[in-house]
């Protein structure tokens, strides 16, 4: 009976071996199964009684092979029990053939669903297996894969089915359970022109963003708006990111396919592999569940040094490798990253009470976000406190009309990318001269531009577009120059 | 006056030993000179600008501004290399292409604060870095104060920019009145914590500050020409006209002006480049 493991987000071919053989009734399970595996012993042999079947008094082994591997989790309960009752001759052994198998039993024989179902199934596709028997609830998710999903609610179902006296009944693919969006929309948001301006920008070309002001200025609301004008994810993206939910059990149920893009907002307190994945599994972590999505850092230097120093890596190729001793795994990770930082340790900067910190706080806190980190942010953007009097301002445009301009300009971006105008060029090269401006500076500005400069819907990166993207530049204050 | 080591030592009786110093209460027996200025650049019309280390955007600015037309105006600027409104006037008066001096409570040889090294070498490159202590002396607190005298003796003028209720800034401004050198002090908020100490100044009577031409007067300079005028697209002279009245973030301009957020940011990096702005924590103000 063929069932498959997870390392990592990657699918490993488990074969399940069962042999009774004559003596003192026992049941061992070999081939490096971890507790939770080790405890299906005491569900099997529930499940087999509950299911009104026979449970062999015999010596009984099972084994996991290939036994190097180390298999976590209760995922294998449906196939060992099987397993076990074709070993018994309970079940035609030829008919599991071509049948792989997941899922963990409760005592009184129900199937109940486990996280990774859709990685499961995709290995039993590469493999040529067609069939899947798994919980009913994981039924669309196996169907994402491109196998035929058998959902059972019971093991006496899987039983009758394997028999040949039971078929299940299909389940609906077409109703695609899309959930309503729940994103909060920005025309909720009063005022923040800048600030909406540049979440635009950010939307459109893909750029990490890091808002700066003092405490209560809208920056976090701002932020969380950021998914809601994102254009829905392609299939492609969606079943990339279903797999890293679905590996993690974090797929709500009746969702099977995780259409829009995702949002993660990790605390600051959060540890290494929380955010950058780990455990001995490895499982991902915050970095791969924000996938093709958003990534929010709420109070960005208050994080760990190394957490931060740690995100590097993905922002640069989208990946995240986590070794471990017994195991490497590699979780995508391409996320956009929104932060918001207050302007000083007090969070007086910027407002007009003013700033009480020492010289050396100050020293010490800007001295946190290295340069390189900093250097990953295409678009900075001041929040000072807005004057009362423009916080009553209405009719506030809503999420759904950026997000046509979005779409409208992802696709100038993909198909006909703005070119830059000779004038626009004079400009950057001016800048370069006159303001602190590194050479990832200068690209940032670049492709900053060309971003404004399609979400103007124009052929060419004018001076305007140019001079626009280089407001957006990281402030002298933040590097403490 | 002898070299040796890459300094230079001045005492009382050298031809170079500036007379406004000679002539304070306890003047500095010695003085330790490093950097490539003239002694002499002592004896020229000296203003020191001083104020707090943890200064607002609005000090920085007026720091930074007063170093570098007075320096273009020909004075030589001195303040302590210390954070903040120091290292702001030494980089203005850089700026104004003109001398500057930082007196130092340690040794020459020690940059302190570290991360001011490079402004120090910036420093020594056409002024001096001077101090009363022997190469090798390590900072220590009381000695500031000491070294607060010497700025002041130094100076005709003393400008103090920002300063808390109790700052080291009116220990130098204390001294400088004991001598009875002029003493202007920046008008601040009244709500600002790091205008309290100066707007008490004014109170007491020190005169107020509210052009750099106040201070080119009393130190009987001219004022440099004004440079070019540059052409500004309509949108930044808009700009512009609503930031003479008051500084402004991005949104408080697209409420005044009528333009649209992107148009703004670019006017305003328009004046930005061509020096007419500038921008801190996301207010722009008239550099």
């Amino acid at each position: 009976m063929l069932t498959y493991a997870l390392v990592g987000l990657e699918p490993r071919r488990v074969e399940v071996e069962a042999h009774l053989q004559k003596g003192v009734p026992s049941f061992a399970i070999v081939g490096l199964a971890d507790r939770a595996c080790q405890e299906a012993k005491e569900r099997v042999r529930s499940g087999i009684v509950s299911a009104e079947l026979e449970w062999p008094l015999r010596r009984i082994t099972v084994n996991l092979a290939p036994a190097e591997l180390r298999k976590e989790g209760s995922g294998f309960d449906l196939t060992i029990a099987l397993a076990i009752l074709a070993a018994s001759h309970q079940i035609p052994a030829a008919s599991l053939r071509e049948h792989a198998a997941v899922g963990e039993l409760a005592l009184d024989g129900r199937v109940r669903p486990v996280g990774g179902a859709l990685v499961v199934a995709e290995g039993a596709r590469r493999a040529g297996i067609e069939f899947v028997l798994c919980a009913a609830e994981s039924a669309r998710e196996v169907a994402l894969a491109g196998v035929d999903p058998v959902p059972v609610h019971h093991l006496a179902e899987a039983v009758a089915y394997i028999r040949g006296d039971w078929l299940p009944e299909p389940p609906p693919l077409t109703a695609n359970g899309r959930v309503p969006f729940t994103c909060p929309d920005l025309a909720e948001v009063k005022g923040q022109r800048r600030g909406r301006r540049a979440l635009e920008i950010a939307a459109a070309g893909r750029h990490n963003l890091l808002l700066a002001g003092p405490p209560g200025t809208g920056k976090t609301m701002l932020a969380r708006r950021l998914p809601g004008i994102l254009p829905p994810l392609v299939r492609e993206e969606a079943l990339e990111v279903t797999r890293i939910h679905s590996v993690v059990g974090l797929l709500p149920s009746g969702q099977p396919l995780v259409a829009e893009p995702p949002f993660r907002a990790p605390h600051h307190s959060s540890s290494m592999p929380a955010i950058v994945g780990g455990g001995s599994g490895p499982t991902p972590g915050e970095a791969s569940l924000a996938h093709r999505g958003v990534l929010l850092l709420d109070e960005f230097p208050e994080f760990q040094r190394p957490v931060l120093e740690a995100l590097r890596q993905p922002l640069e190729d989208g990946v995240v490798s986590v070794a471990r001793a017994n195991g490497r795994a590699v979780f995508p990770a391409r996320f956009q990253l929104v932060a918001t930082m207050n302007l000083c340790p007090c969070g007086g900067r910027g407002d007009a009470a003013g700033c009480s910190c020492s010289a050396a706080r100050l020293a010490h806190f800007r001295e946190k976000l290295s340069r390189a980190l900093l250097d990953r942010f295409d678009l900075v953007v001041a929040m000072p406190r807005p004057r009362a009097a423009e916080l009553d301002g209405s009719g506030e445009e809503t999420s759904a009309l950026v997000r046509e301009r979005v779409q409208a300009a992802r696709e100038r971006l993909e198909t006909r990318p703005p070119r830059m105008s000779s004038e626009a060029r004079v400009l950057l090269t001016e800048a370069v001269e006159r303001l602190p401006l590194s050479g990832r500076g200068r690209a940032r500005v670049a492709r900053v531009a060309r971003t404004i400069a399609a979400l103007a819907g124009a052929e060419e990166i004018a001076r305007e577009h140019l001079a626009e993207a280089l407001s957006y530049r990281i402030p002298p204050e933040l590097t403490g120059t | 006056m002898k070299a040796e080591r890459g300094y230079r030592v001045l005492t009382r009786r050298s031809a170079d030993y500036p007379a406004l110093l000679d002539a304070i209460h306890d003047p500095p027996k010695r003085l330790y000179l490093r950097g490539d200025g003239s002694p002499r650049l002592l004896s020229c019309p000296v203003v020191a600008i001083v104020g707090t280390r943890s200064c607002s955007p609005y000090g920085a600015q007026v720091a930074r501004r007063l170093g570098r037309e007075l320096a273009a105006a020909g004075a030589v600027v001195v303040s302590g290399l210390a954070r903040g409104i120091d290292a702001e006037a030494h980089r203005g008066a850089l700026e104004g292409e003109g001398a500057t001096v930082a007196v130092l409570g340690c040794g020459i040889d020690r940059d302190y604060p570290r991360a001011h090294s490079a402004l120090a070498q910036r420093i020594a490159a056409g002024g001096l870095l001077i101090s009363e202590y022997e190469p090798g002396t390590e900072p220590a607190p009381w000695r500031f104060p000491a070294r607060n005298r010497i700025i002041a003796g130094l100076a005709r003028v003393t400008i103090i920019v920002e300063a808390r209720a109790r700052s080291g800034a009116l220990i130098t401004a204390d001294f400088a009145l004991e001598e009875g050198r002029e003493v202007f002090a920046v008008p601040g908020e009244i709500t600002s914590a790091l205008s309290r100490g100066t707007n008490e100044l004014l109170r007491l009577g020190a005169a107020p500050l509210v052009e750099p031409e106040d201070v080119i007067d009393a130190l009987g300079l001219e004022k440099a020409p004004a440079p070019r005028a540059i052409r500004l697209s309509e949108e930044a002279s808009r700009v512009r006209e609503l930031l003479a009245d008051r500084s402004a973030s991005v949104d408080d301009l697209v409420g005044k002006s009528g333009l649209a957020a992107d148009a703004v940011a670019a006017a305003l990096v328009e004046l930005e480049l061509t020096g007419e702005a500038v921008c801190a924590e996301g207010v722009y103000r008239l550099h």
